[in-house]
């Protein structure tokens, strides 16, 4: 196994319901000298489709089969390096997922179907996705790596089962709006998403890498931010905000290596603990709680 | 009273995030320019200000649209503001108009004569963007849109508006910022649509009270007992509260009756985007 994982972060604008504008703009950007040796690049959330797609979804799905028109392309580039996008993902009981899918050595290595669809304010997606369930890491030539999406790590418990289930890099494809402020700086999302990664990957000891999309989408304004957070909490790559570009780091294991040993905590972590008080509430929530 | 609602106007990511809008919502559409009615008042002048930022002075036409009884300073103040930019500008006197509509009708109200004024410019101003192959460039900002202190299909007509997201206060804060004549930033607002109208006296409610229990309302989610405990007015926080709600009707589509499985506005539902 390699020492060092070379991440390309691809920060871009997809175009909204346009399937073959989009393939070809995933292509261009992995032809960019940036991330011209990079080991895996990481798009964003539902970069393949765009994000506001309400109706469109059932329009915009595709099966994740090697043979898909959307698929195949992306397999041959992921001969070279492996390879995250989002899309709308049909499965064969023709439900819906807001689905983000590892492509390596030309193959699909792994889809991760978004579990927790924020439908509230400004999004909907519980209207429009049929919701995933698992958290599992995938076995890379890096070792494992997990994918969340977006708001799945707005739950504390799903980065956290994935580092537990040996997860030493997570990757979070977002397609997060820009909004909110107060005195200057970025908008107050962005800065949110800075804390959340900053206090995960520290509590976890994992790489966390974050990829947000730009562009508009009827008048919201992806925000971009992306960043990278090393296992000590450190800020390892500060993207641009609110425009279009693309970056590479290098995660250094040894470093994480590092920060395991000064600072043990995934290793005792005591997860029957969790599991117990789980049942526990689980079994109280059944009964009915008491009325306050 | 004073207080520290809505926020102060973070410039820097406003300027931003409103000039990539402009931009990028503008050019999704394959349209080039975009066209502007410019009443001499602050609303139109930042909307106009951001769009020459966002596009160059050459992708903006400004219109003028005066009526007969329309105040000669607002059209200064217009003048003024043209100069400046370096814009195009047109003058359409929507008087002729006007007045064909009401000369058998002299007992026609102030707030009839309002709208239909209104209404004409919006119909004057999509006809320039026709002309020139433009969008309509909207000027609504957040608390006319909230009090529905504006004419339907009026002036609440657009197709890309840069200004709706803020509130009046934080408008003069972000044209503060911009190079806009003192005039336009320093006098009263007016819908100008009568002699010596103005918002304040009309909505009953100064700017910055409305403002501020609007944000607390909206953005904050406040229960309205909550905003009386910090302070404010009961008759004026009931009565912003029944403008939001009366004016509801603006905000949106008119309604349809269902009767397919799939209705406009209901259960067909796509982004505007999908178009483009």
């Amino acid at each position: 196994m390699t020492d060092h994982i070379k991440m390309g972060v691809v920060q871009m604008a997809p175009s909204l319901g346009n399937l073959e504008h989009n393939l070809q703009s995933h292509l261009d950007w992995l032809k960019r000298d940036e991330i011209k040796d990079a080991d895996i690049v990481v798009f964003p959330e539902l970069s393949l489709t765009g994000y506001l797609l309400q109706d469109l979804v059932a329009e915009v799905a595709n099966p994740v089969r090697p043979e898909s028109p959307l698929l195949a392309p992306l397999l041959k580039e992921s001969l070279r390096r492996d390879i995250v996008v989002g899309m709308v993902e049909q499965s064969s009981d023709f439900l819906f997922y807001n689905s983000a899918v590892y492509l390596s050595k030309g193959g699909i290595r792994h889809v991760h179907r978004k579990v927790y669809l924020p439908t509230y304010g400004m999004f909907d997606e519980g209207r429009y996705f049929a919701a995933g369930s698992l958290f599992r890491p995938v076995e890379t030539a890096f070792g494992r790596i997990g994918i969340l999406i977006c708001e799945d790590a707005w739950h504390v418990s799903s980065p956290y089962l994935l580092a537990l289930q040996g997860a030493h890099t997570l990757i979070v494809l977002s397609g997060s709006p820009s909004r909110g402020w107060s005195g200057g700086g970025a908008a107050a999302s962005v800065r949110a998403w800075e804390r959340v990664g900053k206090v995960l990957s520290q509590f976890l000891t994992v790489h966390w890498v974050y990829v947000n999309r730009v562009g508009y989408e009827d008048g919201l304004a992806f925000a971009g931010g992306s960043y990278i957070a090393g296992p000590s909490g450190d800020i390892l790559l500060d993207g641009e905000e609110n425009k279009e570009d693309v970056y590479q780091v290098e995660l250094s294991l040894p470093a994480l290596r590092r920060a395991r040993t000064l600072t043990p905590i995934l290793r005792d972590e005591k997860r029957h603990v969790v599991l117990e008080h789980l049942k526990r509430i689980e079994a109280l929530h059944f009964q009915g709680e008491p009325r306050k | 009273m004073k207080s520290s609602y809505p926020p102060a106007v973070n410039i820097d990511l406003a300027l931003t995030v409103i000039e990539r809008f402009l931009r990028q919502e503008l050019e999704k559409t394959g349209r080039q320019k975009l066209v502007v009615g410019l009443s001499g008042g602050v609303d139109s002048a930042l909307s106009c200000a951001l769009a020459v930022r966002a596009l160059g002075r050459r992708r903006i036409v400004a219109l003028k649209m005066p009526y007969r009884t329309s105040s000669p300073a607002s059209e200064q103040d217009a003048d003024t503001l043209i100069a400046q930019l370096g814009i195009r500008a047109e003058r359409i006197d929507i008087s002729p108009m006007v007045d064909s509509l009401f000369k058998s009708d002299e007992g026609a109200s102030d707030l009839r004569r309002g709208n239909f004024m209104a209404r004409v410019r919006m119909a004057c101003i999509f006809d320039r963007s026709a002309l020139h192959g433009a969008l309509v460039l909207g000027t609504s900002n957040k608390t006319e849109l909230l009090l529905g202190y504006g004419t339907w299909y009026g002036d609440m007509a657009s197709s890309l508006n840069p200004i709706g997201d803020l509130y009046k206060t934080q408008v003069w804060q972000l044209a503060g910022h911009l190079d806009i004549p003192r005039t336009i930033l320093e006098k009263a607002p007016s819908a100008d649509l009568w002699p010596n109208q103005t918002d304040e006296e009309e909505i009953g409610i100064a700017y910055e009270e409305a403002d501020a229990v609007l944000y607390l309302l909206v953005d904050e989610r406040y229960t309205v007992e909550e905003i009386l405990g910090l302070g404010f007015p009961e008759d004026r926080v009931r009565t912003i509260m029944g403008k939001v709600r009366a004016s509801q009707y603006k905000r949106r589509l008119p309604v349809i009756a269902k009767l397919s499985q799939r209705t406009i506005g209901i259960d067909f539902r796509y982004p505007r985007d999908w178009g483009l």
